[in-house]
Parts: C-alpha cells; sequence; structure tokens
C-alpha cells in the first residue's frame, strides 16, 4: 500500500486571463494533519475544488492509494471517501441537526425513513469524537461553532476518510478555535486524513503535522511543522520577510468627529433592540474598536451610523448631525465605510473595477460633465489607485469584479473608501477571511490614515486584531456597551469575559 | 477589447438560438406538409423580400412597435425589473394619443401627430410609473402590479371608447384620427412600394420605424454613457451595494419603470396614430400582442438597445415571412411556433454562450496557441 492516501500530481488549472493552480502537488498521509497554507489567489480553493470534483484540473493526476482516479463530481469524491466542510456552511437551516447529517443518505425501508439507526449511528460517532451535538434542534437555533460540529459529522456519517477543512475557524470564537482543534487532533488520532486550508500561522502551528505551501498559483514547498517556524511559513507563503507587528504610536486623540448618543435599532423581530441606547464618541486620530461576539448588535450599529438602516438617537459627523440624512449625504459629509459584506454592499460584482472604484465618485465634477460619464477619467482614477494599493487583476480597470480574488476585492474597496479622504473611517472586518500579507497591509492603511487625524471605527471579532489597532476598546454585548477597556491595560481572557456577558461595567460617554 | 468581446460572445449566443429555432421550425414545416418544407423555410427566411420593396417595408412597419416595446422590457431589465406590462402601457399610450388625435384638432397640422405621440409617450410613461411607484414605496412585486394594470387598462380602455364620440360603434373600435395626427412618412413611401400595374402599391412603413430607431440609441446612450444609466443598472445588479453607495434605489426604480413605460406608450402612439386602412384599437377581451412581442424582442437582443433593433427587425422579418407561408398551404401560425422556440433557445442562452466559449478554448488549444496573452490585453 502507498504512504499516501491521497496525491494530487503536478495539477494544472486555466481560468480566463489567470493560471490558478500551475504544476502543483500535494500528498496527503494517512492519519495526519496536512495543512495547505497560501494567500488569497494563492490557488488553495482551487486544488481543492479539484479534489472536490467541483472543477476539472487541465492536466495533472489524482491518485487514492497510488492508483490514479477520476474526480468529476462530489458524487465521486464522496465515493472516494473524500469529504469537505466548506467555509460557507451547506445546511437545511430549518431541518434539524439529525435531518441534516442524514440527508442524501437516508437509510430507508420500502420508502420510508428509519431515523432511529441514523440517530443511534450518528450519536455513537458523536460520543466516539467528543462532537457535542443536539440532534433535535433546528439548525437556525444553533451555534456557529455546533453547525460546523454538524458538518463534520455529515462527513463522518458518510464514512469519509479523508476530510477537508476550507478556512473552518473564520467563522469561530476562540474557545469555539480550541474546540475545533482538539476535534481535529482526535480525528487525526482516529485514522482520518485531514486537509486543513488556512492562512492562520497560530493555527498551523498548533496542530498540523505537515504543511504545502502555495503563492500565487504555484507550488512552493511542504515542510514538517514541527522542525520549521511561523516566519518560515510566512515568508514562504508571502515570498519576503513578514513582520508581523505594525509599528503604531500611541494615538494623539483630538476633537470628537464622530458622536453617538442614545442610538437605538429596532431588531429584526420585533421583540428585543438590535442596538439598544448606545453612546461614543470616536475622537480624530484615535482607532475605536468595537470587540463583541458576531451578532451583538454591531452589524445593526453600523447600518445605523450609515443611513442603511433607520434608527432613534442622535448621531453628529464633526458637529452636524446626520442622523436624518440620506446615505449619499452622510458619504458627502465625510463617511466612509468598509463593508462587513463585500459582496452585499461593497461590490457590484457585475460591474469592472473601474466602475466598482467610481461607485461613490461617478458624480463628481471631474468623473462627469452634465450626466455624461468621462470614461478616460473613470479609467485613470481606476489605474492610479490600482497602482497606489497595488490591486491585482487580470486585466487592469475592465476586470470584472466577480472574477478577482477576495483580497484584491477587499483592497479594491479599501483604496475607494480612504481615497474619499473621510472624517470618519468606519472599518468592519476588513481583514475577514484574507491572508497575512493583505491583513498587513490593511492594518498599516488603518493606522496610516488615522495618523493623518482621521476618526476610525472599527468592527472586529478577532481579538488579534482588535489589540493590535485598537486605542480604545468598546465591548458591545446584546446590542449595549457594557465596557470601556484600555488595550494596554486589559487581556484577551479579561475582554473575553465582557464580550460573553459574563461581566459588565457602566459606561458613559 | 473585452467590451467588444463580450457583445460578439452575446450575439453568437443569439444566433445560435435563432440557428435552432429554424432548424426546429423546420421539423415541423416538415411534419405538417413534407413537400413544400424547403420552399417553406426559404420563405421565411427571405420574410419581406418575398413581394419586393413593399414587404421590406413591411418588416419595417411591424418592426416599429415590437422595437419599442422591446425597449421598454429591455430598459426595465437593466434596471432588475421585469417589465411584463409593456402591453397595457402600449394601449393606455395608443388610447391617449387616438383621443388627442381625434379631437385636439385645433392644433396646427404639423404639431398635431407630435403632440398626440408626445401624450401617448406621457400616459405611458404614468402607467409604467404606477408598478414603479408600487414597488418602491409598497414593495409590491412588479409582476403582479403590471398584470393587473395590463388588465385595467384593456378593460378601462374599452369602457371609455365605448362611452365616448371615439367609438365606431359599426366596427366595433376607435374612430380614425385626424389626418393631422397620422403619423408622417417621412419619404419612406417613395422607396418602400410596388408598382401593380398603373398604380404604386405603398407599404405602411411611416417615420416610426426611424423614431423607434432614435430611441434605441438614446437609449443606449443613456444606459451605457450617463451617471443616470450609471446608477439604474448599479441598482439592477446589486441593489444592496448601490444603496450603500448612496444611490436612491427608490427613485431609480420608479424613474426607470417611468421610461419604460414612455417607450410603450409611444409603441401604442405609433401603431395607432395610423390612416384608416391602418391599426385601430378593437373592442375585444384582448391585450395587444406587441407588449408581449417586446418580451421576446428583448430576450433575443440581451437587453441592448441597440441588440434589440436587430432582434426586433429579425422576428418582424420572419412574421412577414410567415404571411408568406400561407400560400404554401401552410398556417402562418407555424410562425409564432418558430418565434416561441427562438425565444426558448435564447433562454438558454448562457448555456449556449459557455458551450461557445468552451469551443473557442478548444479550438485555441488545437491551435496549439496558448493565448494568455490575447486574454490579458
Amino acid at each position: 500500500m502507498s504512504d499516501y492516501i491521497i496525491e494530487m500530481l503536478n495539477i494544472t488549472k486555466d481560468f480566463p486571463g489567470i493560471r490558478a493552480n500551475d504544476n502543483i502537488t500535494l500528498q496527503l498521509r494517512r492519519g495526519e494533519i496536512h495543512a495547505l497554507l497560501g494567500e488569497n489567489g494563492a490557488g488553495k480553493s482551487t486544488l481543492m475544488s479539484i479534489l472536490f470534483g467541483l472543477y476539472q484540473a487541465e492536466e495533472g493526476e489524482i491518485r487514492k492509494d497510488g492508483k490514479p482516479v477520476q474526480v468529476r463530481d462530489p458524487n465521486d469524491a464522496n465515493a472516494l471517501g473524500i469529504g469537505m466542510v466548506h467555509q460557507h456552511f451547506k445546511l437545511v437551516h430549518n431541518f434539524t441537526v439529525l435531518e441534516n447529517i442524514v440527508l442524501g443518505v437516508e437509510t430507508t425501508q420500502h420508502g420510508m425513513l428509519r431515523m432511529e439507526e441514523a440517530r443511534q449511528k450518528v450519536m455513537a460517532l458523536s460520543q466516539q469524537y467528543g462532537l457535542l451535538i443536539k440532534p433535535d434542534a433546528l439548525i437556525e437555533d444553533i451555534t456557529v461553532g455546533m453547525q460546523q460540529r454538524v458538518e463534520i459529522l455529515k462527513m463522518l456519517y458518510r464514512d469519509n476518510e479523508i476530510l477537508i477543512f476550507d478556512e473552518p475557524t473564520a467563522v469561530l470564537t476562540p474557545q469555539e478555535i480550541d474546540e475545533l482543534m482538539r476535534i481535529m487532533r482526535s480525528l487525526a488520532a482516529e485514522g482520518k486524513s485531514i486537509l486543513f486550508i488556512t492562512h492562520k500561522l497560530a493555527e498551523i502551528m498548533a496542530v498540523a503535522d505537515r504543511c504545502t505551501v502555495l503563492r500565487k498559483g504555484k507550488y512552493i514547498g511542504t515542510v514538517d511543522v514541527k522542525s520549521s517556524s511561523p516566519q518560515e511559513l510566512a515568508e514562504m507563503m508571502v515570498g519576503r520577510k513578514v513582520d508581523f507587528k505594525i509599528d503604531k504610536e500611541p494615538a494623539q486623540p483630538g476633537e470628537s468627529a464622530l458622536r453617538v448618543r442614545g442610538l437605538s435599532v429596532e431588531g429584526s423581530h420585533g421583540d428585543k433592540k438590535a442596538v439598544n441606547n448606545v453612546s461614543f464618541d470616536v475622537h480624530k486620530g484615535e482607532i475605536v474598536c468595537i470587540a463583541g461576539i458576531d451578532g451583538n448588535g454591531q452589524s445593526e450599529l453600523v447600518y445605523a451610523i450609515t443611513g442603511l438602516l433607520p434608527s432613534t438617537g442622535e448621531i453628529k459627523l464633526n458637529d452636524a448631525a446626520i442622523d436624518h440624512q440620506p446615505i449619499r449625504k452622510r458619504n458627502t459629509a465625510g463617511l466612509a465605510h468598509i463593508p462587513e459584506d463585500r459582496h452585499k454592499h461593497g461590490l457590484v460584482l457585475d460591474y469592472d473595477l473601474q466602475q466598482n472604484l467610481s461607485l461613490k465618485r461617478y458624480k463628481t465634477e471631474e468623473m462627469q460633465r452634465r450626466g455624461l460619464i468621462r470614461f478616460d477619467k473613470v479609467r485613470a482614477y481606476a489605474e492610479e489607485l490600482i497602482d497606489r494599493f497595488d490591486i491585482r487583476s487580470g486585466q487592469g480597470p475592465v476586470t470584472s469584479a466577480r472574477s478577482m480574488s477576495g483580497g484584491n476585492q477587499q483592497k479594491a474597496i479599501i483604496a475607494r473608501e480612504i481615497d474619499i479622504n473621510p472624517e470618519v473611517l468606519i472599518a468592519v472586518q476588513p481583514t475577514r477571511g484574507l491572508d497575512v500579507g493583505a491583513m498587513l497591509y490593511i492594518h498599516e492603511q488603518l493606522v496610516r490614515v488615522r495618523d493623518e487625524g482621521k476618526a476610525i471605527l472599527l468592527i472586529s471579532l478577532e481579538l488579534d486584531e482588535v489589540f493590535q489597532l485598537a486605542d480604545r476598546i468598546l465591548v458591545i454585548y446584546e446590542g449595549e456597551i457594557v465596557a470601556e477597556l484600555d488595550p494596554k491595560q486589559t487581556t484577551p481572557q479579561e475582554l473575553g469575559l465582557y464580550m460573553s456577558g459574563s461581566k459588565r461595567q457602566e459606561v458613559h460617554a | 477589447m473585452s467590451n467588444l468581446r463580450k457583445s460578439l460572445s452575446s450575439m453568437s449566443a443569439s444566433l445560435v438560438a435563432i440557428l435552432a429555432g429554424l432548424v426546429a421550425g423546420f421539423v415541423i414545416l416538415l411534419f405538417s406538409n413534407p413537400a413544400n418544407a424547403g420552399k417553406g423555410l426559404l420563405t421565411i427566411l427571405i420574410g419581406g423580400w418575398n413581394n419586393g420593396m413593399k414587404g421590406v417595408g413591411q418588416v419595417l412597419y411591424y418592426a416599429t412597435p415590437i422595437i419599442m416595446t422591446g425597449l421598454a422590457v429591455g430598459f426595465a431589465f437593466k434596471t432588475g425589473m421585469f417589465n411584463i406590462g409593456a402591453t397595457g402601457q402600449l394601449m393606455v399610450g395608443g388610447f391617449v394619443s387616438i383621443y388627442v388625435g381625434v379631437t385636439w384638432t385645433f392644433l396646427p397640422g404639423a404639431f398635431h401627430w407630435i403632440v398626440a405621440l408626445l401624450m401617448g409617450m406621457l400616459a405611458g410613461m404614468a402607467w409604467g410609473m404606477i408598478v414603479g411607484v408600487f414597488k418602491a414605496l409598497l414593495n409590491v412585486h412588479e409582476v403582479i402590479t403590471s398584470i393587473m394594470l395590463n388588465y385595467i387598462a384593456l378593460y378601462g380602455i374599452n369602457y371609455l371608447v365605448k362611452n365616448s364620440n371615439l367609438f365606431d360603434s359599426l366596427r366595433n373600435q376607435t374612430v380614425n384620427v385626424a389626418a393631422t395626427a397620422v403619423i408622417p412618412k417621412a419619404g419612406l413611401d417613395k422607396i418602400f412600394y410596388i408598382t401593380k400595374g398603373r398604380l404604386n402599391d405603398v407599404s405602411s412603413v411611416n417615420a416610426g420605424i426611424l423614431i423607434a430607431i432614435a430611441l434605441a440609441i438614446l437609449m443606449y446612450i443613456l444606459l451605457n454613457k450617463t451617471t443616470f444609466g450609471f446608477e439604474l443598472k448599479a441598482c439592477g445588479y446589486n441593489r444592496h451595494a448601490s444603496r450603500y453607495a448612496g444611490i436612491s434605489e427608490n427613485r431609480a426604480i420608479i424613474t426607470s419603470m417611468a421610461i419604460a413605460g414612455g417607450l410603450s406608450g409611444i409603441a401604442g402612439a405609433l401603431m395607432y396614430l395610423a390612416p384608416a386602412s391602418g391599426l385601430h384599437i378593437h373592442m375585444e377581451e384582448v391585450l395587444a400582442a406587441q407588449g408581449f412581442t417586446g418580451i421576446a424582442v428583448a430576450l433575443l437582443g440581451m437587453s441592448n438597445p441597440i441588440g434589440i433593433i436587430f432582434s426586433g427587425l429579425f422576428i418582424a422579418h420572419i412574421t412577414v415571412g410567415g404571411f408568406y407561408l400561407q400560400s404554401l398551404k401552410y398556417m402562418k401560425e407555424i410562425i409564432e411556433v418558430i418565434i416561441g422556440l427562438i425565444i426558448y433557445f435564447s433562454a438558454f442562452s448562457l448555456l449556449v454562450r459557455d458551450l461557445i466559449a468552451k469551443a473557442g478554448k478548444r479550438r485555441a488549444k488545437k491551435g496549439n496557441q496558448p493565448s494568455k496573452q490575447e486574454a490579458v490585453s
């Protein structure tokens, strides 16, 4: 029997204008946790999609146990024992946990469901691997962490031996991440082979046995994690030396640029307010970070300030009330917004890059004359931003936004928002799903904007980011600000207590 | 470059759909009367040319209203709205222009038809705007409101006509409009005719086709060259991002539906501002077919105003061809079936486009020219 349970040899895959995978080889040993590391657009997802049968490689070969196999679609992959937990879970929200697990492979007798047998098997697996679930709860009622465990059980229920995890920690809290690491280790101990796609070096160091690094579609190398270091991995990934810390002078806050008083937003179900009587200031030249577990009113707070949701209370930008202004007025008054969901709010994916870069500028004197767009100016402006912010794309200004990698899409949004030269910049999870290189870059940009005397309101779920950037931390819990902390005088543990609602202080703006 | 390529590839998809539709149509011809099938297909393909320049004129004449309704559907579609109400907007526009054409005889001759046309346009705009207002302010889906408004237009007009001096009870239709309100020929009658004995048999084509083409070009400019069009399309593609960027989605929906309605209204005016021998609104319980054909025209033209000129001309061309099919003992409805099939195939246009792209790639590979440079340029 071959040493390797799965081998992907010399895989090449082309997309229009770009070679996503260029002669890549990945060999997965039985029972190991193998990390796949790379920046955004390095070709990790493409490679995994080929293994899972979602794409067909132009060249190269996939082998299982040393024998060449064809993976034409996910059914083939499943038959070969390959399972995948996607970054965005594929669950039916109004089905129960158990129903989701058996969906597609139901045990039946005379066309009737035999859920009892399924339940026994699921519960046995749940016990064996320590995957705590509530089998009869609806998916929409359980936490993201438990949803992920359901996804893992789906693979185990199908007797998959090769488990692919695509960016599994992106949506988890610190405690849930620890739990996932423990689960992955126990899966490997039981003989499952795991492919772990990530760009978080700490997680690789914590859990992986070996690590394959991709860069710009090319294979860079495979290393033993034990004999490697985060620095080495980062260098392989980015292609140059990387500093993890960014240089940041202490903040020199000026007067208040954004003033929020008694802000409330109705909840979507009508019973409870999503944002409840929130007051705070963001001063010129400081980064205020709103920390909290996802779903505690952060999004609604931002939507209220930017005008996407109606609210009550007072919002002032440089002493001018903007709470009853339409969105465009708020934008032109100096509010910039890096949105949480770049596909929903940040970009018109069917527009090209230059149209997206001018999305907030097309009405300016420079870009139009009597209502006619000046395409030469739009293009020149796009080229300037592409150059200055290093936005990479297949066809420059006329690249369709849809075809760009996530990191470059985010760079485009950040370029657009920073170049408005705003008074207040609201950045919501600006580095979500991005790799070290892009993350560092975005952090630097935010600090630079701060040092130019702008006010920045940062909403982040990642504690690393909070401590890296914040000059002041506000903790939001169930729509209320429950603590104001100085990042220099607090610890992640203490912050965690406030975030989970186990502790609170009186906060006065 | 990429724009050109994009439009070429979408055009090829439409062409493939047309080809597939014609092949299927040929099969139908074979089944219903095998002996004449070849001739029949030829008749369809020749279209207007079956009857010389008059036939060509007829093609332009039939193309006029469906280009307009095609624009009405396509324009709304660019803003993310499915305007199934073109037929109602067309009838309202037609009715108002007839009213003006019959009663406002105090207007100086040269202006009469223009005013009638503009009033028809305004009426259509108002009718379309209702749909936009319901969608924007009350979140009522545009398909529901426009279907309802189609019937309100139909029966409302029947009622109004029957209870007014616009009613020709003998023919059960509207009375003739004043001669000054008829759309002028603009010299087209000097081109599109055939000679029958000593008389010229003149086609019905009039200045309407020129107006339709001009408006299509205007819509193209509006959509692709102006900030207004930029906003409308942004709303159509992603309304969340548009709102985020400060574009008023409600305004975009209402104005785009008003413009779409105005285009349909002009279609109605161009149809019914006709001489005594031309079209009148009949007091029947049937919605004007041109409104629905507009959906087909827009689909085949990929909602691109310039594409819509060509798809409108094409559909008119084979429709006229269909008339001449009757001389070969075919029923003229066969042409409707073929048009239906073409639309059916163009609904698969995305699939077709993918297939073409793949075929192109394979060819490139065979030619052993990995066209990476080309793709980047």
